[in-house]
């Protein structure tokens, strides 16, 4: 159904399967508007949620998506496991899949974990998050809202707003984003963007104010309070006055914008809670359409083993 | 054990020695004795002697590194005096440095003496350095001259660069009064921060925490500045980044005093490997991008860089096979460095066999005022035999280190070490 057996993340990922990803999910979100949201595609499929970073939402999104599919879930957390007595990675994911499983999904804070976690496992591995590398699954359940809004991706202007440097939701975005041929912009402090993202081609304005002009969709990123520790932002007031979407700077600009924010967010610093609630903010979509999305990309990685083993 | 003890006599037959120190190149027999060389030419060989075919063959000096961490005293999980001696001798060295950053460091002249004891044991020439610092800690120099006395040929904190710049100026001014190098590890700290790669088009890609140049080159550039303002030897470790090159070149042409060395593996390998995420290319400073290496290769050919030095640091496969954060920085070398450097130098850019020779015998023999002349009557054989046409994939097999941490497991490497000699021993591939 897909091209690659695992969704580690979205670059080079094919235009075509992130389509189908899109397609499936919109089916799925019928499903979740029914009174039973409950379907057996998954049935005897057991995964494994292994987490080794912190995540409400994330986890729960996959859960859920599981859970609605009815496959068999069991969850790992660092603070609960044996990673604190010192176990390596290795052995953590040996053990797990000793006990016949059929997918990982990992959450990781190192780059390129997922990936090193194929050379040890034969299990479909799902990427949900590792360290400041990728996120595919966030970037593909704003990919949807996207769709859902405009109906389609092709020429889209989307600007990213925030830390880039240290943000996987942002990579994955810019990757499934350029891949569906949308146009981008990032916009934030110019400590925290990358130097090297000509070769994305991916712009930079500092100018928030020009962005909004500029963009069909605004991809509000949290900043995240350890920056600030860290003096990479000088103050929350600061970073409010130069990249927060408040109110009166979208009013300002009289124009018809969607705002996304991938969660949690700061209401007062990034963004204000009157935008966050009002109708152009389309965060609680997405975190519906994140239900959506996982179960899509389980269905189609781990549905071949289900349906008699035919793929 | 893989190491031969040579016959009373041994003749190596009908080789074409390459002699780096005379620049000569010329087909003659050598005949060993006692592990001394007895005579080189045309002469009566005595009934009893071993011959070595040496047909199609060079014959060169044993090679010489200045930078290999054997990991003892603390860490002979990962090497030790012994394994790293077969190890050299695998990739045709029969003269290594050690850096100290063992446990305990080289710190001191019992330390060095530590050393000094093993190693009359070894098969090989070990060298040790000496730390600048007590405990590496870059805050009170150690007792350069007795250690000096000891035996340590030079002084370096190697893996932990001196910070510290009126440190790195009281280190220089001292060692001045011993005439030995100085070797800084040579990466601004704070630059550099949790980078675990080099910074550019690639670590963007792979979201891993990059380690600018200018890390490097901002130390490079203060060593260089300390240096000629104390008048001390410097000698520049495992260069990276052309920036580096840069400022090295120009010094160069007021400072006599001033070294350089490069690791095959910075010539070899750009920062695109990376994208495997292969742990083994974690390495400090790091391997960077397509430009910086064109540019080691051209400061090689220019005379910039003196000498390839393998900064070999063996780790466990636990220190390895496991997430890009947690793995440990380096890699082993020794037995791949002929083959890669031979590789990228000769095959690849055009330089001459002798020249890369040079770059592993009589340059950084000279940097450590090593003997130079080893091809004459009376001289301790330190000598390697090499087919320099022979392609071959590097593989596990080839490995004498008690580490296997090689990101060339599965390159194609051009020219082979076929037999080390080193005084009465001979290791063979």
């Amino acid at each position: 159904m897909l091209k690659q057996k695992h969704l580690l993340g979205l670059e080079d990922y094919p235009a075509k399967d992130i389509q189908t990803i899109i397609d499936t999910a919109f089916n799925f979100r019928e499903v979740l508007e029914r009174p039973i949201k409950k379907v057996p595609s998954l049935q005897g499929v057991t995964i494994v949620n292994l987490f080794f970073e912190n995540s409400t939402r994330t986890r729960i999104s996959f859960e859920l998506a599981q859970k609605r599919l009815s496959a068999d879930t069991v969850n790992f957390s660092a603070s609960s496991s044996s990673l604190k007595k010192g176990e390596s990675f290795k052995d953590t994911a040996q053990n797990i899949e000793a006990m016949k499983i059929d997918a990982v999904v990992m959450r990781h804070p190192t780059p390129g974990a997922p990936k090193h976690l194929t050379q040890f496992i034969d299990a479909i591995i799902i990427n949900a998050g590792d360290g400041t590398h990728e996120h595919p699954t966030q970037a593909i359940l704003d990919m949807m809202s996207l769709y859902e809004k405009f109906g389609r991706l092709d020429g889209l202007k989307i600007g990213i707003i925030g830390d880039i440097c240290h943000s996987r939701v942002a990579l994955s975005n810019i990757y499934g984003l350029s891949t569906m041929g949308a146009e981008i912009k990032v916009c934030g402090p110019p400590n925290l963007i990358p130097n090297f993202l000509q070769d994305m081609d991916v712009k930079y304005n500092s100018s928030l104010d020009e962005i909004i002009e500029w963009a069909d969709a605004l991809n509000v990123l949290r900043i995240q309070k350890e920056r600030m520790g860290r003096g990479l932002v000088p103050s929350t007031r600061e970073y409010r006055a130069t990249f927060g979407i408040t109110d009166e700077r979208l009013k300002k600009h009289k124009k018809e914008i969607i705002i996304m924010h991938p969660g949690p967010m700061n209401r007062g610093v990034e963004i204000d809670g009157v935008v966050a609630d009002s109708d152009q903010a389309i965060i609680l979509d997405q975190v519906l359409n994140g239900v959506a999305s996982r179960m899509a990309i389980l269905y189609l990685l781990c549905g071949g083993k289900a349906n008699d083993g035919d793929d | 054990m893989p190491i031969k003890k040579l016959s009373k006599h041994t003749v190596l037959k009908e080789g074409t020695i390459l002699d780096p120190f005379n620049k000569e190149t010329y087909k003659a027999d050598l005949w060993i004795k006692d592990g001394y060389i007895e005579d080189i030419g045309k002469f009566d060989v005595p009934k009893s002697a071993e011959i070595i075919d040496c047909k199609d063959k060079i014959i060169t000096h044993g090679f010489c590194d200045l930078h290999v961490h054997f990991r003892e005293p603390g860490r002979e999980d990962k090497e030790t005096l012994d394994t790293g001696s077969i190890s050299a001798m695998a990739g045709g060295f029969t003269r290594v440095c050690v850096m100290p950053n063992t446990n305990p460091p080289l710190d001191s002249p019992e330390s060095i003496n530590f050393i000094q004891k093993k190693a009359e044991k070894c098969p090989i020439h070990i060298h040790p350095i000496g730390s600048i610092t007590k405990a590496q800690d870059g805050k009170y120099i150690t007792e350069m001259a007795l250690m000096f006395q000891e035996g340590a040929i030079a002084f370096s904190d190697d893996g932990i660069p001196l910070q510290d710049g009126s440190m790195m100026r009281i280190a220089l001014e001292y060692a001045t009064l011993i005439n030995a190098p100085v070797i800084n590890h040579a990466e601004d700290e704070c630059l550099r921060a949790d980078g675990v790669m080099h910074e550019g088009v690639i670590s963007t890609h792979l979201g891993l925490p990059g380690n600018p140049d200018l890390a490097e080159s901002a130390m490079v550039h203060r060593d260089l500045e300390l240096a000629e303002f104390t008048g001390a030897k410097l000698h520049v470790p495992h260069v990276s980044s052309a920036k580096a090159v840069q400022h090295i070149r120009s010094m160069k042409k007021k400072n006599k005093n001033v070294t350089a060395e490069v690791t095959p593996h910075h010539l070899f390998f750009n920062d695109k490997a990376l994208r495997s995420y292969d742990t083994n290319l974690k390495v400090a400073p790091p391997i960077r991008t397509e430009f910086d290496r064109k540019a080691l290769i051209e400061a090689v050919k220019d005379g910039t860089i003196d000498c390839i030095a393998t900064d070999h640091a063996p780790h466990t496969i636990e220190d390895k096979e496991t997430t890009f954060d947690l793995a440990s920085f380096g890699m082993i070398g020794l037995e791949s460095a002929f083959g890669a450097a031979n590789m990228v130098l000769v095959e690849e850019s055009g330089m001459k066999l002798i020249d890369l020779i040079s770059l592993l015998t009589v340059k950084p023999r000279k940097i450590m005022d090593f003997n130079l002349d080893l091809f004459k009557k009376g001289v301790p054989a330190e000598i390697v035999i090499i087919d320099h046409n022979h392609e071959w994939i590097f593989d596990k097999i080839h490995i004498q280190s008690k580490s296997e941490n090689s990101p060339f497991i599965g390159e194609k490497l051009k020219g082979r070490v076929e037999l080390t000699l080193s005084g009465i021993y001979a290791y063979k591939n």
